[in-house]
């Protein structure tokens, strides 16, 4: 299915949650937040939530800045 | 101990800080760089900004070089320009586990990235009803200070000059009412370019100053930090030993009587 992430569309297997995103995009859950169609996750929820088709998805975490 | 020298802690949100300078971690030419600069400036609390992950995934992490056991991270919304992308950045700092504190920035104009102040209330009441513990950059208008105070703010934290742009302190006399009109502590946010400016901030009596592009853009980023750690506390040291009254002319420091006599 397609989906986008940080603003690209890509292509990952249907039926994903957002714990199996995370690690088929090789990203370490700890210090990093995600926002699925504008609302936050709570990591609780990781698990149990499956990205669907045309999702927009924001995967972040800590930068340097001031 | 007199009472200038045993100091009071920063309180922020309940927790207490014996440094007065936070510093950034942005632009730095290294990590390592970087975090010798940490340790030069004394700081405990030290800014990150919120960002979309490279991917696939590195696993490279600004946090490989900042001990969080050791500092306390402030999780910035810069890059905001409404209310609401600022509420969910913070939602979104908060959720990644870099705690209850922000450094909230609603901007309202790309060229000075000076603060919109309507939005900037807006989200200090929303994030501070939500338990966050707001720290607000904010222009250097008294009026707007009290409001933020009003809203929830822990602290405030008012601009000395645009970000980024090593200007100094262009206002004190503003920054001196916003201490008279607010009861929360004032950190001066921006504008700092040397060490004097971080001086001149705390001798006007400010509770802290925030900095980033004068430490990581000096030529010696350690060298620097470690300037602005000693101009922090000398400038808080000169604040509360309480500096001598400005007069045009001269008065003598030595004795005028007991002068010998040489003429002859």
């Amino acid at each position: 299915m397609k989906i986008t992430i940080n603003g690209h569309v890509v292509d990952v297997p249907d039926g994903l949650s957002v714990d199996g995103l995370l690690s088929h995009l090789n990203v370490k859950p700890v210090y990093t937040a995600v926002a699925l169609n504008r609302e936050v996750t709570p990591k609780s929820a990781y698990a149990s939530m499956r990205i669907k088709e045309g999702d927009r998805i924001e995967i972040v975490r800590p930068m340097g800045g001031g | 101990m007199g009472y200038a020298m045993s100091d009071t802690n920063l309180v922020l949100g309940g927790k207490e800080f014996t440094s007065r300078l936070i510093v950034g971690t942005g632009k730095y030419s290294s990590n390592d760089i970087m975090r010798d600069a940490h340790e030069a400036s004394g700081a405990e609390i030290v800014t990150v900004a919120v960002r979309r992950v490279n991917l696939p995934g590195t696993g490279e992490s600004i946090l490989d070089f900042i001990d969080t056991s050791r500092y306390t991270l402030l999780p910035n919304t810069a890059g905001c320009y409404t209310a609401d992308e600022a509420v969910r950045t913070a939602y979104l700092a908060r959720e990644a586990g870099l705690g209850e504190m922000v450094k909230l920035e609603v901007i309202g104009d790309a060229r000075t990235l000076f603060p919109d102040v309507q939005g900037l209330l807006e989200a200090t009441r929303t994030l501070a009803r939500d338990g966050f513990v707001v720290m607000p950059y904010t222009n250097d208008d008294p009026v707007i200070a009290r409001r933020l105070e009003e809203a929830g703010a822990a602290c405030v934290m008012p601009l000395g000059a645009p970000i980024g742009s090593g200007l100094g302190i262009r206002n004190p006399y503003n920054i001196k009412i916003i201490l008279e009109t607010v009861s929360i502590p004032v950190i001066v946010d921006a504008g700092v370019g040397t060490a004097s400016d971080a001086a001149i901030a705390m001798e006007l009596g400010c509770d802290g100053v925030l900095m980033n592009t004068a430490i990581a853009g000096a030529r010696d980023a350690v060298a620097m930090a470690r300037a602005m750690k000693l101009a922090v506390e000398a400038g808080r040291l000169a604040c509360r030993a309480g500096r001598i009254s400005k007069k045009l002319y001269a008065t003598a420091s030595s004795p005028l009587e007991g002068v010998p006599d040489w003429t002859s």
